[in-house]
């Protein structure tokens, strides 16, 4: 599928406009729209059809506003949301659709609004202007056809990219370039900002009526900004909704969390549990109507009814028993989870001084999620290392420089080389110079500033110039190089680019000087090495890179080959053919790379040292502690990955850990490696070992096609795994993997290759780096650092998990407990379906009365944050869901029953004879919930702030204020109602009666458990509290850890305590901290047997929970 | 990431940090960093076991209070329902439903204390669901109120209308106000019974109209039970303003009367009763009460009861805790419980 744009064409072609939508309505769809997609959901279809049937009157037992009204609110509510991000959205659109653009019209210049660009209008752009649509870039105010565009709103980049003209466009002049002809044939739209595989070709009388092949360096893209240009000019490709950035927008797949989906599980039960309730009832109450209630002649039954009447009673329950499932739940729930998002953007803690950049959460609803992680899957470069490259070392022809002092740069020996002009320095200097598309740009005050797309080619430049030879200037073609002061000037005539498979990039340049043309090639060692002719002797180099990458050093073999002109032309025939491909280029153009980068002289291997971020060990253990099993992902080489594994803590050494390698070529290889390495892991885990395994990513790709059941196991039972050499849809599969065994999965990166598995996570967590935004922009957390990730998982998702356990269950507690209420009332009715409540009650109960309280809990604490982070072991509470389960559903589902007996039976005494009035009675029962429900809150919170305290007992002021106030008003039914009541001693004495007998047990018995069957989070609690000082772990760890760093002796850590927990079975199995390296290790082997257990019956257990 | 990211477009470069103006910092506020001050409280022992000392504390008084009031209470119960029915009649539902036979009735009540006035009579009906849903939702509250809101009756069926026309006080409820009458004699001195007063000053003054004036109320083919006089307003009609307001239980006592006469142990009331009152149908009870009151209302032990069982239950609920806390003691934040730092020990 082709598209042909005639450029500056006078006919009208039915590609779309440049208009920009990004809205999701119009003024007219937007109520239908907006109710259908809300009525997608389950629960408000739920509500609806309970509103609805509540429009009968036979057998509504309350007013239909009790549920129309909050049924509308909350519509409302998100009706608006929704209205209000759309107009934003219509706003921002329109401000960029009325942009004021330059475009030529009939051979001259015009003012036109952005929206009115079509495809192929040629586009002009100044200095510092947006552009509004894809152009094929033909003309710019630099003589050498280039300019310069900041790409940072397609991919978050933020350096200068070049982009050139094509070849046939060169050197037109204004005049030319408003009356130029000529058809571009591109693609149809696509997403892949990285390809653009087209062809131009000018009608004449422009220059040969030749194709000429274009690229993505061809281009300007919508929204990207043109820098350092003076103006340029293109021909709109895309417009539109179908440019690069408009095809690539879409809308993610909402997320939902393991607690959602459980709230959602619990909420059916409830309905089937209502379901039951209605058909029990219901049938009673058909059968109490026929035989009592015929008897009962002031009921006055009619004998013969339509069929109709035996659904009457029925429905009356289900409409009784509705409120089981909270229509406020929904509400309250995405309050806290917009604040608990709130928490963490506002979170100082985790504000990056250095970048500026405060943590941000993209998602707002996943919030409880980070605090039941089970898995972390890790990019490495960028995430746990700093990506700041700096040149430390390097092997040249043979010889090693900077082993002694760690810094090639100071290295005299080095120096005298490049003083003496050592042939082979100033050839690796030159590749090192040369070999990359980095830009320098002159500062006003005469510095240069080099401008690179890649860490690695920062710092070779960089550190070629701190070695004297100095990259001054790339003009086009053009390179000018210092070195020693002489100036040296180069050709650059073919790139040879990059590519994940290629693995090394190499560029072809001549000698102005001499003519002599050389190819520079730079590339990762197995990518290299195999290409040195056949004389050299790579043995130096393969183990020089042996050497850097144990020291955790990146690697880069450099090498060249000095051309034959004959040769070139030929092969520069053939590349510029490839180049023009339409289809497959990549592949061709690689091919045709093949033919040329052989037969290299390998110069040398550069290292390059990218340091860990700070605080990374330290965050690894922690997060280990708590129970999360970490997973490195790299694209880096086996050896640096482990080297770098082992500086974070990731894996231990011998004899405390063991490092377990799956490998091999073939695929019985790899079998039988991955057999071993399983029967190892299956004997292990019963020893206190740290076990870990290592695969590649050739290796991984096998596994994953053919042994897939094998591996899953594998990756059960092991904690650690670090897979290197992986691609960016490896490790979305490895994560897929992982979520296939219902695990809840973090994958955390940094760069574009991370945006897949960030994706495919269950959270995506993305550092704002140096890599660009696009990871951050992908992910639905995004930090500044690596080390921001604890305080996210333990502080802010533990908390968050915490709250909205609490929060979704006490909802259900209180909308049951008025249910039960109901129900127990319905066999004092006759089980024909009579409310207690009045509906005013009914819908301010679940409205206001209940739901503000608990808001509050988005305060609590249950730990402190210190004490969670000196104990971060406790969050297994969360990762095994231990707050929020069936059964501690079942616990509040039993208090509801209890309260709803207890307020009943005694209303009903209380208010037995004379005194039972309907209204009364009904009242004194409702208070008697409320009082109780505040009470229930007070007990269940951890930690009291003013808010709290107000919101709780505040609203318990405001139930009486409110019914005070409707109890003024002659026409309700509830017409002085409540000052009656509140002159009744009997009133007063009831209610004290209800909150004794409802707190009494539950106090007590959570005191029981509390001191006598404590949870860990109790006995934190208690110590955090009692102010005494604090033997954590993490304190006597560092207190040994000092001891033995002197004297190497054994400690035994604690006094045996041999006293069964309620939570043994799981507690035991937490990954146990890890390992101080070597240097404690043997005082530190403290993995108890009962690790054999650990991975086989830890997921079970939690999902059983 | 790869290591020989040479010319990787995925690079950055640059340093990302230049010095802005507005740093994006987050504002601190001890709100949004969650420091609000907080208290914490613990389950302490001591904390525990004082608040159920305290709460029995409160709770035996006011349960000897509320027995002590409750015994104080003299009370006469009279069931009449089966005394009143004639001993040959086999079928009562007929004798009943036959308004030829005259039902009067006579019982003998015997004073069992002293009782001061006033002296509350009360009907006491049993088995009677004033509270079931066909039944609670027969009224008119507008009509009842508006005169010109008479014909406003569409809740009321199934007893709305007759042949077209409103009936007012419309409903089933209205329509089944109770009908038995008492005359109470005192040593064959008539005892004044005041039924003045009886209802809710709140309902007589604004839930019951003074313009509204009962019409076409029992003409249908079943009457139900008491008839209006359609000549006083539904306001003055205190009976019927008393039965209106349902009970939520199917036994329930209402006001028939007081008594501004002390009455002296072992005094002997005579009381002539029309037994009109339908409840033979579904096996109900009719019990004449007399009652004195106190400030807990009338007779009603469970509250006393209720309170020094629950206040008891606190004590030794106190006690166990004391006790188990000196057999058991428990150190306070002993992490060495927590099972993890258990186990390192634990080789």
């Amino acid at each position: 599928m082709k598209r042909f744009v005639y450029i500056n064409d006078e006919y009208q072609n039915d590609y779309c406009d440049n208009r920009i939508s990004n809205t999701k309505y119009t003024l007219l769809n937007f109520l239908p729209k907006n109710l259908w997609e809300q009525f997608r959901r389950f629960m408000n279809q739920y509500f609806l059809l309970i509103a609805c049937l509540q429009l009968w009157s036979l057998i509504t037992p309350v007013n239909p506003a009790s549920t129309w009204g909050p049924l509308i609110f909350i519509f409302a509510v998100s009706a608006t949301k929704e209205a209000w991000d759309d107009y934003n959205r219509y706003i921002s659109d329109k401000q960029v659709n009325e942009m004021e653009i330059w475009i030529v019209k009939n051979g001259a210049r015009k003012h036109i609004q952005a929206q009115d660009i079509r495809v192929g209008n040629i586009v002009w752009i100044r200095e510092n202007e947006e552009v509004p649509c894809d152009l094929v870039l033909i003309g710019t105010s630099e003589p050498q056809g280039i300019c310069h565009v900041e790409t940072a709103a397609l991919d978050g980049e933020i350096d200068l990219k070049t982009r050139v003209i094509p070849s046939s466009c060169v050197g037109l002049d204004h005049e030319q370039l408003h009356k130029i002809k000529g058809v571009i044939e591109c693609p149809n739209p696509d997403k892949d900002i990285r390809r653009f595989d087209a062809n131009i070709r000018l009608f004449p009388p422009f220059i040969d009526n030749d194709i000429c092949p274009l690229t993505i360096n061809n281009t300007l893209l919508q929204s990207c900004y043109l820098r350092n240009t003076e103006w340029a000019c293109g021909v709109a490709v895309y417009t539109g909704n179908e440019t690069k950035l408009g095809m690539s927008r879409g809308v993610p797949e909402p997320k939902l969390t393991a607690m959602d989906a459980m709230i959602d599980k619990l909420t059916g039960a409830i309905f089937l549990f209502q379901i039951a309730v209605v058909v029990v009832l219901g049938s009673a109450g058909n059968i109490w109507k026929d035989t009592e209630a015929r008897k009962q002649w002031y009921v006055k039954y009619d004998d013969d009814e339509p069929w109709y009447q035996i659904l009457v009673i029925p429905l009356r329950f289900e409409l009784l028993c509705s409120i089981m499932i909270p229509i406020s739940i929904k509400v309250s729930l995405d309050f806290v989870k917009s604040l608990y998002a709130k928490f963490i953007e506002w979170d100082e803690e985790m504000y990056d001084h250095e970048t500026d950049t405060p943590a941000h959460a993209a998602n707002t609803a996943i919030s409880e999620d980070l605090g039941q992680v089970e898995y972390i899957l890790t990019d490495k470069t960028g995430t746990l290392t700093e990506n700041k490259m700096i040149f430390r070392r390097c092997c040249i022809g043979g010889v090693f420089y900077g082993n002694e002092s760690g810094d090639a740069l100071r290295d005299v020996e080095l120096l005298n080389a490049v003083a003496n002009n050592s042939p082979h320095v100033i050839k690796f200097l030159t590749v090192m110079t040369l070999c990359n598309t980095v830009v320098p740009i002159k500062s006003p005050s005469g510095a240069i500033l080099y401008k690179a797309q890649s860490q690695d080619e920062d710092a070779l430049v960089n550190a070629a110039s701190n070695l004297h030879m100095v990259l001054v200037s790339k003009n086009g073609s053009n390179a000018e190089i210092h070195f020693n002061r002489r100036v040296v000037q180069y050709d650059i005539l073919d790139i040879l680019e990059f590519t994940s498979d290629r693995k090394r990039m190499s560029i072809v340049v001549s000698d102005c000087q001499s003519g002599k043309i050389f190819l520079l090639s730079k590339g990762a060692d197995e990518a290299i090495i195999p290409c040195a002719y056949s004389e050299q002797r790579i043995k130096t180099f393969v183990d020089a890179v042996d050497k850097y990458a144990q020291l955790g050093l990146r690697t880069l073999c450099l090498g060249w080959r000095e051309l034959e002109s004959d040769e070139y032309l030929e092969w520069s025939r053939s590349f510029k053919e490839a180049n023009s491909a339409l289809i497959d280029r990549e592949w061709k153009v690689a091919e045709v790379c093949q033919k040329l980068e052989h037969s290299l002289e390998i110069l040398g291997v550069s290292a390059i040292e990218d340091r860990l971020q700070a605080g990374v060990p330290e965050t690894i253990e922690i997060l280990r502690q708590s129970g999360i099993n970490f997973w490195m992902l790299t694209g880096d080489k086996q050896s640096t990955a482990i080297q770098i594994a082992l500086l974070c803590n990731l894996i231990s050494s011998e004899p405390k850990g063991q490092l377990l390698h799956i490998n091999g070529r073939t695929e019985d290889e790899v079998a039988r490696s991955l057999e071993r390495v399983l029967l190892t892991t299956r004997i292990t885990t019963s020893e206190p070992k740290d076990l870990a395994f290592v695969v590649d990513g050739w290796a991984l790709e096998i596994i994953l096609s053919h042994y897939n059941e094998a591996f899953t196991e594998l990756a059960v039972l092991s904690k650690t795994a670090i897979c290197c050499r992986v691609t960016p849809s490896q490790k979305a599969q490895l994560v897929k993997l992982l979520k296939s065994c219902d695990y809840r999965t973090l994958a955390i990166g940094d760069g574009g290759n991370d945006v897949r598995m960030i994706q495919q996570a269950d959270i995506g967590v993305g550092i704002s780096g140096r890599e660009g935004l696009q990871a951050a922009r992908a992910a639905d957390y995004s930090i500044g650092k690596f080390r921001f990730l604890k305080r996210l998982i333990l502080v802010h998702g533990r908390y968050s998990y915490n709250r909205t356990a609490f929060l979704s269950q006490y909802s259900f507690y209180k909308s049951l407990l008025i249910c039960f209420i109901q129900i127990l009332f319905s066999f004092l009715s006759g089980i024909a379906g009579t409310s207690l409540f009045n509906s005013v009650s009914l819908m301010a109960y679940n409205v206001f009365y209940t739901s503000i309280p608990v808001l509050t809990a988005v305060l609590d604490k249950d730990l402190s944050e210190k004490t969670v982070m000196q104990n971060p072991e406790i969050l297994l509470y969360c990762q095994a869901g231990r707050l929020l389960n069936p059964s501690t559903f079942a616990g509040w589902f039993g208090r509801s029953l209890y309260h709803a007996i207890v307020v009943f039976v005694i209303t009903i005494h209380a208010y037995a004879n004379e005194k039972s009035e309907m209204e009364e009675l009904s009242m004194v029962a409702l208070s008697g919930s409320i009082l109780l429900q505040a009470f229930v809150v007070t007990l269940e919170m951890n930690s009291f702030t003013f808010v709290q305290l107000l919101a709780i007992w505040g609203n318990f002021v405001a139930f009486y204020v409110i019914n005070f106030l409707i109890s003024i008003i002659p026409s309700a039914g509830m017409y002085t109602i409540m000052f009656r009541l509140c002159r009744q001693p009997t009133y007063w004495v009831t209610l004290l009666l209800i909150s004794g007998v409802g707190m009494g047990p539950i106090l007590a018995l959570k005191y029981f458990r509390y001191t006598y069957k404590p949870s860990a989070i109790n006995i934190l609690q208690k110590a955090e509290r009692s102010g005494g000082p604090m033997y954590t772990l993490v304190n006597l760890e560092s207190q040994l850890r000092s001891d033995v760093e002197n004297t190497n002796i054994s400690i035994s850590t604690t006094p045996v305590k041999n006293k069964n927990s309620v939570y043994e079975p799981l507690l035991t199995e937490s990954p146990i901290i890890s390992t101080r390296r070597s240097l404690v290790s043997s005082s530190f082997d403290i993995f108890q047997p009962a690790q054999s257990r650990t991975t086989s019956s830890y997921p079970r257990n939690i999902k059983a929970n | 990431m790869s290591s020989q990211a040479a010319g990787s477009s995925s690079g950055g470069s640059g340093d990302g940090g230049a010095p802005r103006r507005n740093s994006r910092k987050p504002k601190y506020s001890k709100f949004t960093q969650q420091e609000l001050p907080a208290c914490k409280p613990i389950l302490t022992p001591k904390w525990v076991i004082s608040v159920f000392v305290l709460v029995g504390i409160i709770f035996v008084p006011i349960g000897v209070v509320s027995l002590m009031a409750s015994k104080k209470v003299v009370e006469i119960v009279d069931r009449y329902d089966d005394a009143c029915v004639p001993d040959n009649t086999t079928d009562k539902l007929a004798y009943i439903q036959n308004s030829t036979i005259p039902k009067t009735c006579t019982r003998t009540l015997k004073v069992p204390k002293d009782m001061k006035s006033p002296i509350f009579v009360y009907y006491q009906l049993d088995n009677f669901y004033q509270n079931h849903r066909r039944y609670v939702k027969s009224r008119s509250d507008k009509q009842l109120r508006d005169a010109s809101k008479a014909n406003d009756t569409s809740t009321c069926d199934p007893e709305s209308t007759i042949n077209g026309v409103a009936i007012v006080p419309c409903g089933l409820i209205a329509w089944s106000t109770f009908n038995d009458t008492y005359v109470l004699a005192h040593n064959s001195k008539n005892l004044t019974v005041d039924k003045k007063d009886i209802s809710w000053k709140s309902d007589r003054e604004h839930k019951f109209g003074s313009d509204v004036f009962p019409k076409n109320f029992q003409k249908g083919s079943l009457i139900g039970g008491k008839a209006l006089d359609p000549n006083k307003s539904l306001s003055e009609q205190e009976d019927l303003i008393v039965w209106m307001r349902t009970a939520a239980l199917p036994t329930f006592r209402k006001l028939y009367g007081r008594i501004h006469v002390n009455l002296t142990e072992n005094d002997t009331i005579t009381v002539t009763l029309e037994n009109n009152y339908n409840t033979y149908s579904f096996g109900g009870k009719k019990k004449l009460v007399l009652s004195t009151s106190t400030w807990l209302g009338g007779k009603n032990d469970f509250l006393g009861l209720a309170y020094l069982s629950v206040g008891g239950l606190c004590f030794f609920l106190a006690f166990a805790f004391t006790l188990l806390y000196l057999i058991k003691p428990r150190n306070l934040g002993d992490n060495n419980y927590l099972s993890w730092n258990r186990s390192p020990a634990g080789r």
